[in-house]
């Protein structure tokens, strides 16, 4: 028909609701993690966890998976973007 | 045929899926790295200020923000699923799932608008004097709190707005209007009649005296869609609608333990 470009991406309906329910375990796991006393580690495992729980949102629902790598070059560039941001805010306030 | 009736085609479907995503993701990144400015000044307090902070989170009602993540995440899933029943042809699956969506928006801005009140309550808002007798820290804190989740507050508002504008693009019949050619205004100047033609030369429409002040015609037609159908215009609508209300998510996947989990 038209170039598959051009259409938006149709996974159907069981693959999104499986990505649903991992979100929702993960939901599960971060909250029954704050429980636990890990110490610094606590903020670490939170952070991973919100880090897989939107790179499931990211790739699945919004569809980051099925575009053109142009897409994730963007991400990328982003992402990378705040990351040194983040980086060159910490060595600034870590040696005040 | 070709150029000419591919300029038609495409100016009735535009078919730039790509373009549009595209365009939407490079707003999409404004809102991340706007969100990331805010969430680098709350890390650099946190390093500043552990035990303020840890403090502080007590006070916030995890359940309620475990609830509301679970409502976004919720969220996230049925307004995916309505493009996907939007593009298999089923509006009415379209439709239902939409309004899903909308409803779980509010229901995440009311469960807000309770913890908001409870905390104002207790005057653990920004300026209140009790707030003033804690800690810096702890001031700090709850000021990042109310300006991060207000943000994300005003942005599901925004989204829920947007959501609801494409429920009525999908839920109304699908409408065309086509500009009749530039040449006809000279023509028109004498008053004309108009009627409606099937493509088999019989006129089926009736027939319509205009006067000499008109200076041009718009063809306006509206579909009497059968449900089945879609108007393909709309599918790239609600997937950039989509895409905003998943950064919404996304932030307060991000939100929530940072300030309810840290305890």
């Amino acid at each position: 028909m038209q170039d598959h470009h051009n259409e938006v991406h149709s996974l159907g309906y069981g693959i999104y609701i499986l990505v649903w329910i991992s979100l929702v375990v993960f939901t599960g796991v971060t909250v029954a993690v704050a429980g636990v006393d890990l110490k610094a580690l606590t903020i670490t495992v939170a952070l991973l966890v919100a880090a897989v729980k939107s790179t499931l949102v990211f790739m699945y629902f919004m569809h980051i998976k099925y575009e053109p790598l142009l897409f994730r070059v963007m991400l990328a560039v982003c992402m990378i973007t705040f990351l040194i941001f983040i980086g060159l805010t910490f060595f600034d306030i870590s040696f005040r | 045929m070709s150029s000419h009736t591919d300029a038609l085609v495409a100016h009735k479907h535009p078919s730039d899926f790509e373009g549009a995503k595209i365009a939407m993701w490079l707003f999409l990144f404004t809102e991340i790295l706007l969100f990331g400015g805010l969430f680098i000044l709350y890390a650099v307090y946190r390093f500043l200020y552990p035990v303020d902070f840890h403090n502080a989170a007590i006070e916030l009602n995890t359940a309620l923000g475990a609830t509301n993540t679970l409502v976004l995440l919720t969220s996230s899933l049925t307004v995916v699923l309505s493009i996907e029943a939007l593009q298999r042809g089923n509006r009415k699956l379209s439709l239902w799932m939409l309004g899903l969506t909308i409803l779980c928006a509010l229901a995440f801005l009311v469960i807000k608008y309770f913890e908001w009140s409870a905390k104002f309550h207790h005057g653990l808002y920004p300026g209140a004097e009790e707030l003033l007798t804690h800690s810096n820290g702890e001031v700090i804190f709850f000021n990042m709190y109310y300006a991060m989740t207000g943000l994300h507050g005003v942005h599901v508002l925004v989204g829920m707005a947007i959501l609801s504008g494409m429920f009525y693009f999908i839920a109304r019949k699908p409408v065309d209007k086509e500009r009749m050619g530039f040449d006809i205004i000279e023509r028109l100047r004498g008053g004309a009649h108009l009627a409606v033609v099937a493509d088999n030369g019989n006129e089926i429409g009736k027939v319509l005296e205009i006067d000499d002040k008109v200076r041009n015609i718009d063809i306006k037609v509206t579909y009497e869609m059968v449900p089945e159908k879609y108007d393909p215009r709309n599918l790239i609508k609600l997937e950039n609608s989509a895409l905003y209300w998943h950064i919404v998510d996304v932030i307060w996947i991000f939100l929530f333990p940072l300030f309810y989990l840290i305890t």
